[in-house]
């Protein structure tokens, strides 16, 4: 057995055992904790099966955004109705059976992969200079997969119109109710001032290195909703109602652009979503860089949650 | 010197993972909390090696958004255990 | 040269994985949270920066020396400031909260 494989090996069962931990964890908060720490981990398993791209996501949204979002629910859960509220009996066991058939389910595929795996890797390393990207992921999600990465970032908007739609008639288009913690001239005031420069410059780089490197929109625009997160919990800026012009624009403005960049296609380069040759990687990156703002904003809106107050004139 | 690297960085997991069992097994919240940034900075150390070893610069990115994203979750875990937030 | 940078990168990276191993045996044996807040964000960040110092001959380049030493000190800044506020919780809510 080489250092690698054992380095592997300890690297699975830590991450089985932080798995284990969490779903033993009989406090929402501590299973939270739990999850943080596993998808931050994961991000290193992912590293280790030389999936960067992949890392880059895990540490961001299973590290950052996911951990955000559910102690935001374990928050309204201990407010609405005190932390021991326990399932039925005969729900807990349905849903312990059904998770086991989709583990079974998805242990059955992974473990009996067909003799020859289908594969088109080879094709897009051949075709991948005529996009001028550097990085086959990039390739792959914005040139022969163009339309799933454009659906993709519809349903992030139609999740946000999910969380909005918990709103009361009374508060709709008023602030969300992001919980800020209110302690002036604390050491999280001094953080929430020092860290968004730092990670706006990261998000960025992030956006950039994607046509090239591994990285891209999706990565950037977490970094840049994470920053927002903190300055708006710090209380350096108000949380903006969901009413606001420049907000909505701000959600919409990558998809657009996008769907905008794809119908032109279907007149200069005779395809829907095709791009005019030469002009490929100045277009995706427009496209990546519109991305990222409206993500940013979209995930930060949807860890803000839904509108609780209305705008005090 | 890439197992020596490696060898480095399966020494510094086993470090992480004995911090993160402690951590996680005491009971109380204020424990819990100090896993986020113990990963930061072990995590961090992991990556980084890993990316000397098997000279991939992407890597250091990597350990980058997780420097970035520890700091974020512990201030999250904080925040969120904290019993004097309020809405302003 | 070659050999010279390699030995000091194996010196480097050595004596931070030896601060990393204290860091996770002040975690294992010092008796509340605020002491062992000082084995994680302290012991562990001087770790690091001997894991760094010892990468930097590997590192590609002068700029991706420059970014290694950057994350360092975003550790470290985010080191600082988690250990003050877990220090608040613990002040605030008692050792064992």
């Amino acid at each position: 057995m080489t250092i690698l494989s054992v380095f592997d090996i300890g690297l699975v069962v830590l991450l089985l055992g932080i798995g284990a931990s969490t779903i033993a964890a009989r406090e929402a908060f501590a299973a939270v904790i739990g999850f943080v720490v596993y998808g931050l981990l994961l991000s290193i398993a992912w590293v280790r099966l030389s999936a960067v791209d992949v890392a880059l996501t895990e540490a961001a949204i299973g590290g950052g955004m996911t951990g955000m979002l559910m102690l935001g629910a374990v928050a309204r859960l201990r407010v609405a109705k005190g932390s021991d509220t326990r399932a039925s009996l005969p729900a807990r066991v349905a849903a312990g059976v059904l998770s086991a058939i989709v583990a079974a389910g998805l242990a059955i595929a992974i473990l009996s992969p067909p003799e020859a795996i289908p594969t088109l890797a080879p094709m897009v390393m051949e075709n991948l200079a005529q996009s001028g990207l550097g990085n086959p992921v990039a390739g792959v999600l914005f040139v022969y997969r163009a339309l799933d990465t454009l659906l993709e970032k519809v349903v992030l908007i139609l999740a946000l119109l999910g969380v909005w739609s918990l709103a009361p008639d009374n508060v709709w288009g008023g602030i969300p109710g992001l919980r800020v913690y209110a302690r002036p001239d604390s050491t999280l005031t001094f953080l929430a001032q020092l860290l968004p420069p730092v990670g706006i410059v990261v998000a960025i780089y992030m956006c950039w290195v994607g046509a090239k490197e591994p990285g891209g929109a999706f990565q950037g625009g977490t970094v840049l909703a994470a920053m927002w997160l903190l300055v708006m919990i710090a209380g350096l800026t108000s949380v903006p109602s969901i009413s606001q012009t420049w907000l909505r624009v701000l959600v919409v403005v990558g998809p657009v652009i996008f769907l905008a960049i794809g119908l032109a296609g279907m007149v200069l380069a005779n395809a829907f979503l095709a791009y005019p040759s030469g002009y490929a990687k100045p277009l995706i990156v427009a496209v990546e860089v519109a991305l990222t703002l409206s993500i940013g904003v979209a995930l930060g809106l949807l860890a803000a949650g839904p509108p609780e107050r209305v705008q005090q004139q | 010197m890439a197992s020596f690297l490696f060898g480095a960085a399966g020494f510094v997991l086993t470090m992480v993972a004995l911090g993160l069992v402690v951590i996680l097994r005491r009971p109380a919240e204020v424990d819990h909390m100090m896993a986020a940034q113990l990963l930061g900075t072990g995590g961090v150390a992991i990556l980084l090696l890993l990316a000397a070893a098997t000279e991939t610069p992407s890597i250091v990115d990597v350990a980058l958004l997780l420097a970035l994203f520890a700091a974020f979750a512990a201030v999250a875990f904080v925040r969120s255990a904290s019993g004097q937030e309020n809405e302003v | 040269m070659n050999l010279v940078l390699d030995i000091f990168t194996v010196s480097a990276v050595s004596a931070g994985a030896l601060f990393l191993l204290a860091g996770t045996v002040g975690l294992l044996r010092f008796p509340d949270p605020l002491t062992r807040l000082h084995a994680l964000t302290k012991v562990d960040n001087l770790g690091l920066g001997l894991v760094v110092l010892g990468l930097l001959p590997q590192a590609d380049g002068p700029f991706g020396a420059l970014k290694l030493v950057s994350i360092w000190l975003l550790v470290q800044l985010s080191g600082a400031i988690v250990a003050q506020l877990i220090a608040g919780a613990v002040r605030q809510r008692g050792p064992h909260g």
